[in-house]
């Protein structure tokens, strides 16, 4: 069957660019969550929006399930294959197709990779907003598809917050076009409901995103504390000042070691936590803030703060931060990246609560927050050449969930639901909410052909089982590292 | 006509959305033509109050019924406020009627409008039943964005009961600068630049006349002063008073320059755009319009015996679709696009069509 599947999708690619040799599939059968793997049909390299809306009128038409995939950095196994389905692969369609300073949007196509808008738009002295840590690689479409995050979403929101257009294929072939160049929107926002879909409503073609002016000036401190408590209290001074600072960030014990190892960047010694603020607009509006800020830091009683001089002395310290995910790969031979979100009163609590949690199970557990949203991302350690050692992280990774959602937040702040939490989705909502969302992504995809198994429990594709093989595990049609 | 339904209870309200087989809910009646079609109204006015606020989370609560005028009221006790400026708020605007509307003020150019600052919302669908979508913490990106869709649905995909935003501290201190412009072309120019500026103006709008624009600086007083001279540089023009300025931010805020009983419209536009529309409206007999938040909108107001025919006409030739807020003409004037998936999204929240449609 799958012989005259891959037969007829022959007709709308050349060969070269519809892959299904078991050697090229590999490199698609997992993305940025490590610990799944599921093999495809095929890949499928379309160039041409063209392409990608007649490969999707293909699916739709024979059922085949499709799974729309950028640079395959989702931490929710956003992209996990789909058995028997094919990998659509957007990166061939990265063409910015117009900047207009005047209006400060770019309209790019969805493989167009997230730090490559910014880099064309600073000759206007313009940028991007969303930096997701991937952001040198990860894409737009992707970006889009799970409302990618970043270090500055208290300031300027999510991608969601940044999209003002978008052209999209849906699910079942039909083509629609939201929003424009406009900042403004008249009638329902589609652009809004559409981003953070997670795929499951088609697959984005053409985005237009809204540029904002450069930051003309930054003030960036690292302080470090003796403890955890003292680097959030300094959080709550710095929010209860009436400053609004771009990004607010902290670095636990472990993040920070691994952060040493990786990029060598170095901390003052003897903390357990760092903090990272950093104010950014006119260059009169941060002078004028900067003294105030740097006097609240000085009163939060940290071991050191540093400011940065100068923006080599900044670029470190942010190189640091956003290297602290993957540099614990460093210290571990696997680990996972949770994220969750509580209201900012409680960080100190969640992290007293996560590092017992940790204690109790015997897992290794540091973590990296955005702490100016209550968004922590904890980084669970563990060997899985080890018996047993995969599940018992989910299982702690399970409990921060739950965690979250009893102190008012929620299970996912940037990274989505995916593969990876959603036997978590019905903490958030109930049954007749869980059957809202269904409908609604029945609405744009009827067949359940779109990126299926994300997002909601259930049989479509491979999630965390409880324990044991999976059923497509013990087939061998579905693998964990 | 049956009196409109007034749910005193959250439990009530879903009772009233199943008590007829064509309702619609209503606010405090600022924008009078988006309500204007045939169903039992269902007031939220008795379902008001803020029911959670926590300064230090940047987040309220509130039940949609709840006057916006209330919201900002305590969130000015604590140094708060929205920032996208919402509209008609002394008029009597309540929060529900904003979202579903989906308007901002001037204040929108800064940070983003209300899509950017809404987090959550209790709603009911066509069945009935009330659900929560989004929530109530500043960041999250669980479940589909059903909150941003609400906003401009204009209550006919569901009833809006009660809504979470995030919301920001209110700067130090703000600095308005008055400076003439000759001519649209000229103010469209100023308008780009301003709005793209190293600066980063709270708000950049063309005055209702044409003749000025308003440029507004917000942070901390001293560097207000400063960046102003730079600004008087580029452009001549005064500092107003804040006073001065008061009054021409709330005029716009409360469309005090429309007429009152003609028709008002939102169009979303570019300031690129702005010069081809106002030659457009000069043809139009007492045409007024106050093109807003950096170019990203223009509100325009006929009086009220001019047809809306000669505007829908000049909107369509320019590709711009606009919203009627108040006064006799469409729901929809220029060009809006129409989409099947639009009306299977209907079918999935309000399978009974107990709301009207956005074509209705």
């Amino acid at each position: 069957m799958s012989a005259t599947v891959l037969q007829r999708l022959a007709s709308l690619l050349p060969p070269e660019r519809l892959l299904s040799q078991p050697e090229q599939l590999g490199a698609y059968e997992s993305d940025g969550l490590t610990a799944y793997r599921v093999r495809p049909l095929a890949i499928a390299i379309p160039e041409t929006t063209d392409e990608v809306i007649a490969l999707v009128r293909h699916c739709h038409a024979e059922r085949l399930a499709f799974v729309a995939r950028g640079s395959g950095t989702s931490l929710s196994g956003g992209s996990l294959p789909v058995a028997g389905g094919i990998v659509i692969a957007l990166n061939r369609l990265n063409r910015i197709l117009r900047l207009d300073p005047a209006a400060r949007v770019a309209v790019v196509e969805a493989g167009v990779v997230n730090a490559q808008v910014s880099l064309e738009a600073a000759p206007y002295g313009l940028r991007y907003a969303p930096d997701p840590s991937s952001q040198p690689i990860c894409t737009i479409g992707g970006n889009v598809a799970f409302n990618a995050g970043g270090a500055h979403c208290l300031k300027y929101g999510m991608t969601s917050n940044h999209v003002l257009g978008i052209k999209a294929v849906l699910a079942t072939g039909e083509v629609a076009e939201w929003g424009g160049v406009s900042r403004e929107n008249i009638g329902p926002d589609w652009c809004g409901l559409f981003t953070g879909s997670e795929g499951l409503f088609g697959i984005a073609l053409e985005i237009t995103l809204q540029l904002l002016p450069k930051a003309e000036c930054f003030h960036t401190v690292l302080a470090g504390y003796r403890t955890l408590e003292q680097a959030g209290d300094a959080v709550s001074a710095v929010i209860a000042s009436g400053l609004l600072p771009g990004a607010i960030e902290i670095m636990d014990a472990l993040a920070l070691q691994a952060a040493q190892a990786a990029v060598h960047a170095e901390y003052p010694p003897g903390c357990e936590a760092v903090l990272i603020v950093e104010l950014e607009g006119p260059r009169e509006v941060v002078a004028a803030e900067r003294a105030r800020l740097d006097e609240i830091i000085a009163a939060s009683r940290p071991i050191e703060a540093r400011p940065a001089r100068d923006a080599e002395e900044r670029a470190a310290i942010w190189k640091g931060r956003k290297s602290a995910f993957s540099a614990v790969g460093r210290l571990s031979p696997d680990f996972i990246v949770q994220d969750g979100v509580v209201p900012r009163r409680r960080l100190g609590e969640a992290l007293r609560r996560i590092h017992q949690m940790a204690a109790e199970a015997g897992i290794r557990c540091g973590n990296v927050f955005h702490a100016g949203d209550g968004n922590l991302h904890p980084l669970i350690l563990f060997d899985g050449r080890e018996a047993g050692a995969l599940p018992r992280a989910e299982a702690l990774a399970g409990r921060i969930l739950r965690m979250c959602v009893e102190m008012g937040g929620s299970i996912t702040g940037e990274h989505g639901v995916g593969v990876e939490k959603r036997d978590y989705l019905a903490l958030m909502f109930n049954a007749e909410e869980m059957d809202c969302l269904k409908r609604v992504r029945a609405a744009f995809d009827p067949l359940g052909i779109a990126n299926p198994g994300k997002m909601f429990p259930g049989a479509e594709s491979p999630g965390p089982p409880p324990g044991g093989l999976h059923p497509l595990e013990k087939a061998g049609r579905l693998s964990r590292v | 006509m049956t009196p409109p339904l007034q749910p005193a209870s959250l439990g009530e309200l879903t009772e009233a959305v199943r008590s007829a087989p064509r309702v619609l809910a209503t606010g405090a009646g600022t924008k009078l033509r988006l309500s204007a079609v045939d169903a039992v109204k269902i007031s939220l006015a008795r379902l008001t109050g803020v029911t959670e606020y926590e300064p230090s989370e940047f987040t309220i609560t509130a039940l949609a019924g709840t006057p916006v005028r209330e919201i900002a009221a305590t969130l000015a006790q604590r140094g708060q406020f929205l920032p996208f400026d919402p509209l008609l708020v002394e008029a009597g605007a309540t929060l529900g009627g904003t979202v579903a509307s989906g308007l901002s003020g001037p204040g929108r150019l800064r940070f983003g409008g209300l899509r950017d600052f809404i987090l959550g919302v209790r709603f009911v669908d066509g069945a009935g039943r009330l659900l929560r979508a989004g929530g109530k913490v500043v960041k999250n990106a669980a479940g589909f964005d059903l909150p941003k869709f609400f906003v401009g649905s204009l209550g006919r995909f569901g009833v809006l009961a009660e809504i979470t935003f995030k919301v920001f501290p209110r700067p130090a201190s703000t600095l308005t600068l008055q400076l003439p412009v000759a001519g649209a072309e000229a103010a469209a120019q100023l308008i780009i630049e301003a709005s793209g500026a190293r600066w980063e103006p709270a708000a950049v709008d063309l005055l209702t006349g044409g003749k000025a624009v308003c440029l507004r600086l917000a942070g901390p007083a001293s560097a207000l002063l400063e960046m102003s001279r730079e600004i008087f540089a580029r452009w001549p023009g005064a500092a107003l008073s804040d006073t001065d300025a008061e009054t021409i931010w709330s005029g716009l805020r409360e469309f005090r320059w429309a007429y009152a009983d003609g028709l008002l419209a939102k169009v979303a536009l570019t300031p690129a755009a702005w010069p081809a529309l106002e030659r457009g409206l000069g043809l139009l007999d007492g045409a007024r319009a106050h093109l807003s938040a950096g170019g990203s909108q223009a509100f325009i107001s006929l009086p009220s015996a001019a047809p809306s025919g000669p505007l829908d006409e000049s909107l369509r030739g320019l590709g711009l679709v606009a919203v009627t807020l108040r006064g006799n003409a469409p729901l929809w004037l220029g060009a809006r696009p129409r989409s099947k998936i639009a009306l299977a999204v209907k079918e999935a929240l309000d399978p009974e069509r107990r709301f009207p449609g956005l074509d209705d």
